[in-house]
């Protein structure tokens, strides 16, 4: 019993913290619950209504297919945004003031806040003034980010692309670089080709950080926002209305706070759900075989 | 095979890493670079293993120049300080990559695999990944990679330096045997004298780039040529005091007179530096002619299960090196005995002039 002392300190010591997280995410979220099962009609007027609006909510139609397209858009910048990530990161030079250079070259984009890149984007695709849009018309392509659900997927993709790449290809730059260069030297002495250095000495020392990429940029994906509504609104019609920009029509649009804390909850759990499998899996792979042994 | 590095210089941006090496090693032979850090072991054997070409001069292997030929074209293997090996690959695939990549046949692969693990005493360990194994079974699998090769140059730079004490001695015992039956060069570098005594072979001295000598193990420890060269091969260092040599005396300090021996009288009288050895300095005399310092103690170092006590003359600082572990405090009065017939003699440019005569009478060349 004569540790009962420390451990009361020890409380008094976290309990700021826990002030503070109280403050900035379970209060909060509790908000939300609490929300999420009445339906609130005025201060002194609510009823409970259990599971309804979560139930509306997933036999939602609109809400379905901007899910849909949501899984769609994260899957693509992935499949994109990590090999060429890698490829970047593996072409970059290793030292001298040319690696410093190219370093904040590719950081520029991370710099830039959301709206401002989507500001710049739909300045750049259009027709009349933006160097894409008027020279692919001078092309002769037709390219019409308003009118094109196709045209709008393609920029929002390339915009994507464009600002958050860079961030992929530094992860592994700083992975490739703490690779000891006695590695890559037993490599030339076994006469290992480049290929073979690439799937057994870089890709496998990278799995880490990649593993650290591609969370990052689902999550960061999963929730897009600011970029596609400034680009495009969410248009033509609703071709790129993602789930983030649902929920806020309906719940600063619509004053639907009900079914909206509802559906926040359920993006909540989804992007939670899928982060976790994905790390546990990739964690257990490492487990049974190291890193990439079946991939 | 045979190797022979000619004249070779290395310069790095304008600093010289190399300076004038030449160097032939036997075939079948094991030869160990000796230097501290920076003396030019890791350049040289790159150089060696054609990794990069030198600035000057000539790499001959078995009468034929391969100076510029690519690492990719010779037949050389090497092991490192850190313990490289695939990560994703078990022990086995690791071990057979070499073998892989020059697309040998399946069967014979599985046998000789088989025949250096068990050599490595890392059979059970097959089907295990790197990191999954303690350092030194890491070091084994990298040693097998190299061993499974039959390359005609093995490299080994510093490889146990990250392992410890007792696994050190281990390896370096079963690594010595692995090369009896060898007809490859082994080029092995080490920081530690003692490494090299244990080695055996022939042991190069590098110091700052250059060769300071190259010669059977045990001769160089024996007759180092100059004072660097025998610094570098001695852990402790040997104890260098500077004195003047008359007709029949040496002088140290100018305070310490002692006759010399016989060998010693024919050298011109002069300004010399005298070296005597850390493990010949005794706390007790040992013969009737030793002389006799009164010393203080600076620090006593305890190495293994030997200690390096550290001591001060008035004038020069002195290491002893004392079989067992002793204790003594700081300062603490002591005296010293000095083995007048055991001391080397080095000229002011630093040559070897004379040699102690082997302990127990055997006459040296």
């Amino acid at each position: 019993m004569n540790n009962k002392v420390p451990n009361n300190r020890a409380w008094l010591l976290v309990l700021p913290m826990l002030v503070l997280v109280a403050f900035s995410a379970i209060i909060p979220l509790m908000t939300v619950v609490n929300y999420s099962v009445q339906d609130v009609l005025g201060p002194n007027a609510r009823f409970f209504t259990g599971t309804e609006w979560f139930q509306s909510m997933l036999n939602d139609d609109a809400l379905q297919a901007a899910f849909l397209r949501q899984i769609s858009f994260s899957l693509i910048i992935l499949a994109i945004q990590i090999p060429l990530g890698i490829g970047i990161a593996l072409i970059m030079p290793k030292r001298g003031w040319q690696a410093s250079a190219v370093l904040i070259l590719i950081t520029l984009p991370l710099l830039i806040p959301w709206n401002v890149v989507g500001s710049i984007w739909q300045i750049f695709t259009r027709g009349d003034i933006g160097l894409m849009g008027w020279g692919l018309r001078e092309l002769g392509i037709e390219y019409n980010i308003t009118r094109n659900a196709g045209d709008a997927w393609v920029t929002i993709i390339l915009m994507d692309v464009w600002h958050w790449t860079p961030l992929v290809a530094m992860l592994c730059y700083s992975g490739l670089r703490s690779i000891p260069e006695a590695y890559y030297q037993a490599a030339r002495i076994d006469r290992a080709s480049k290929w073979a250095v690439f799937r057994y000495i870089q890709l496998p020392k990278l799995t880490n950080v990649l593993v650290i990429a591609v969370l990052l940029r689902f999550m960061h994906s999963f929730m897009i926002y600011a970029e596609p509504f400034v680009l495009t609104g969410g248009g033509p019609g609703s071709a790129t209305t993602f789930l983030s920009q649902s929920l806020t029509t309906m719940a600063v649009g619509q004053q639907d706070l009900g079914p909206s804390a509802a559906f926040s909850l359920i993006y909540f759990l989804v992007i939670l759900l899928v982060s976790w499998v994905f790390y546990t899996t990739i964690m257990n792979m490492q487990k049974d075989k190291p890193p990439h042994g079946g991939a | 095979m045979s190797l022979h590095l000619q004249n070779i210089d290395h310069i790095v941006n304008g600093v010289p890493h190399i300076s004038g090496i030449d160097l032939a090693l036997e075939p079948g032979s094991f030869n160990v670079l000796l230097g501290r850090t920076l003396a030019g072991k890791t350049t040289l054997m790159r150089l060696m293993a054609g990794l990069e070409p030198p600035t000057r001069g000539k790499i001959i292997m078995d009468g034929k120049d391969v100076t510029n030929v690519s690492v990719r074209k010779r037949n050389v293997s090497m092991v490192y300080q850190q313990f490289i090996n695939y990560p994703s690959l078990t022990v086995y695939d690791n071990i057979a990559s070499p073998l892989k990549l020059a697309k040998h046949p399946k069967s014979e692969i599985d046998k000789r695999v088989g025949e250096i693990a068990e050599m490595l005493h890392i059979e059970h360990l097959l089907n295990r990944y790197p990191q999954e194994l303690s350092g030194g079974q890491q070091q084994r699998t990298a040693m097998g990679r190299a061993l499974i090769k039959d390359a005609d140059l093995i490299l080994f730079d510093e490889p146990l330096v990250n392992l410890d004490y007792k696994l050190r001695e281990e390896l370096r015992d079963e690594l010595r045997d692995l090369f009896k039956a060898r007809n490859c060069i082994a080029v092995y570098a080490t920081t530690e004298p003692n490494e090299a005594l244990a080695l055996g072979g022939n042991t190069a001295v590098l110091h700052e780039g250059r060769l300071l000598q190259y010669g059977p193990t045990e001769q160089v420890y024996r007759e180092p040529n100059g004072r660097f060269s025998a610094e570098m091969f001695s852990e402790p260092p040997i104890n260098i005091v500077p004195g003047q040599l008359t007709d029949s005396e040496i002088t140290f300090d100018q305070t310490l007179h002692f006759p010399c021996d016989d060998e010693l009288k024919r050298l011109e009288p002069g300004d010399y530096d005298f070296g005597v050895r850390a493990s010949h300095l005794t706390l007790q005399p040992q013969q009737a002619d030793d002389l006799a310092l009164d010393v203080h103690v600076d620090v006593a170092e305890i190495s293994g299960s030997e200690t390096f006590l550290h001591v001060r003359h008035e004038r020069f600082p002195l290491v002893l090196h004392l079989a067992g572990i002793h204790q003594f405090s700081v300062n603490e009065p002591l005296k010293v005995y000095f083995p007048t017939h055991q001391l080397y003699a080095f000229d002011k440019q630093g040559h070897t002039v004379h040699i102690p005569a082997r302990q127990g009478g055997a006459a040296h060349g």
